[in-house]
């Protein structure tokens, strides 16, 4: 890409900053167009990001898509912006991924203040109230839906019985003796950490006394 | 210093927040709602109503909304950076390194271990939305959204927005 920029370049100095604000242009109404189709979140959004930067504009590869989506996925924090800043920067630099988190998030935030705003200013109408009301039940059974969700990739990343144990362990500490849960969260990750260390030395153990096996037989 | 305020809270919920925006959701309100006090639950759950019926990544809509009424645009902006850039930052720098722990077991295992917290959090969450509705609107009208919602965004996958919106209409019509 950046080759073929210079080989413009000489030709014409005008026409590589065409192409150079052209590309902007492009990571702006990419990401722009992901952020306003994608519902549910930011997952959701991530097929919408892989048919803009991987099939439309080709800005990475199917496979280098795939490595920084299992990269993201690792990190914590929200995935489509993570998404976003990487593929930004590798485009144009960290200008690029200014821009595409921007382009990204912006249109739908505007309108998020924009319609609480419009919501609150009736805040003390009884419609309004009404309203909230009616969507308290639905709200309880996205998070209830999202629960859920979280349960099943617990049982089938640690197996039911632990993933029941881990559950009533959290249950206990950060509702009954109102621990922060980043506190929990810490604890958790440092005694995952330790503990597949451990299962990796093992392992590795293991395979040394194999080895001895089949050089002694 | 209300500003240092926003960016710890939102910095915190999202350094925690394991498998993306909506895993954060329970950290944000434990920061926003027990922590800081900043809104009550059911303001909160207002949020995440607009929030869920509006297109776009969740995470930074609360962030930034949350931000904006504290802070005006710069709470907003503070309430952004601290969502989204610590990882976007690492994402960058990491990726030069990627193979080295990209199928690492100690990263996959620490990964999975957060899962019970989010799950048991946002269960938590989810009862105490239906518990305020309980109390305001009755069990009636619980038992009736509850199995609509179930039945529009589980069963026959509705869009989100369109149940939403009917929810705020049935809302306004018959429970003002």
């Amino acid at each position: 890409m950046r080759s073929l920029f210079t080989k413009l370049g000489r030709q014409s100095g005008y026409k590589e900053r065409a192409i150079r604000l052209g590309t902007y242009r492009d990571l702006a109404v990419g990401f722009a167009r992901t952020g306003v189709t994608g519902y549910g979140g930011g997952p959701s959004t991530i097929p919408l990001i892989e048919y803009e930067a991987v099939e439309k504009y080709k800005w990475v590869s199917e496979e280098e898509f795939g490595e920084i989506l299992a990269l993201a996925n690792t990190l914590p924090g929200p995935i489509a912006t993570k998404m976003a800043a990487y593929i930004g920067y590798k485009v144009k630099g960290s200008i690029g991924a200014v821009v595409a988190i921007l382009t990204h998030i912006l249109p739908s935030l505007v309108a998020m203040i924009g319609l609480l705003g419009f919501i609150y200013s009736f805040r003390h109408s009884p419609i309004v109230s009404g309203m909230v009301q009616g969507v308290t039940p639905v709200i309880g059974f996205m998070l209830a839906e999202m629960a859920y969700r979280f349960f099943e990739k617990g049982r089938k990343g640690l197996g039911v019985s632990r993933m029941l144990l881990f559950s009533i362990i959290s249950l206990v500490f950060t509702e009954m003796l109102g621990l922060h849960p980043g506190i929990l969260i810490g604890a958790f990750l440092i005694s995952a950490f330790f503990i597949a260390a451990r299962k990796e030395k093992a392992a590795a153990s293991k395979k040394v006394i194999m080895q001895r096996k089949e050089n002694s037989l | 210093m209300i500003y240092w305020d926003i960016f710890w809270a939102f910095f915190i919920s999202n350094l925690l927040g394991y498998g993306g925006g909506p895993s954060t959701i329970p950290l944000i309100q434990n920061e926003v709602v027990s922590n800081y006090e900043w809104m009550s639950l059911s303001e909160f759950g207002d949020v995440l109503a607009i929030a869920n019926a509006l297109p776009g990544p969740i995470a930074t809509k609360m962030a930034g909304f949350i931000g904006f009424e504290l802070g005006g645009v710069l709470g907003a902006a503070v309430a952004l950076i601290a969502t989204i850039l610590p990882s976007a930052l690492a994402v960058i720098v990491l990726f030069k390194f990627v193979d080295l722990f990209k199928d690492s077991p100690r990263v996959k295992l620490m990964t999975k271990s957060v899962q019970p917290i989010i799950a048991v959090l946002l269960a938590v969450m989810a009862y105490q939305f239906f518990i305020t509705a309980f109390q305001n609107s009755g069990v009636l009208h619980l038992l009736l959204l509850t199995l609509a919602s179930y039945l529009t965004l589980y069963k026959f996958k509705v869009h989100p927005a369109l149940v939403i919106g009917c929810a705020l209409f049935y809302g306004g019509v018959f429970l003002s």
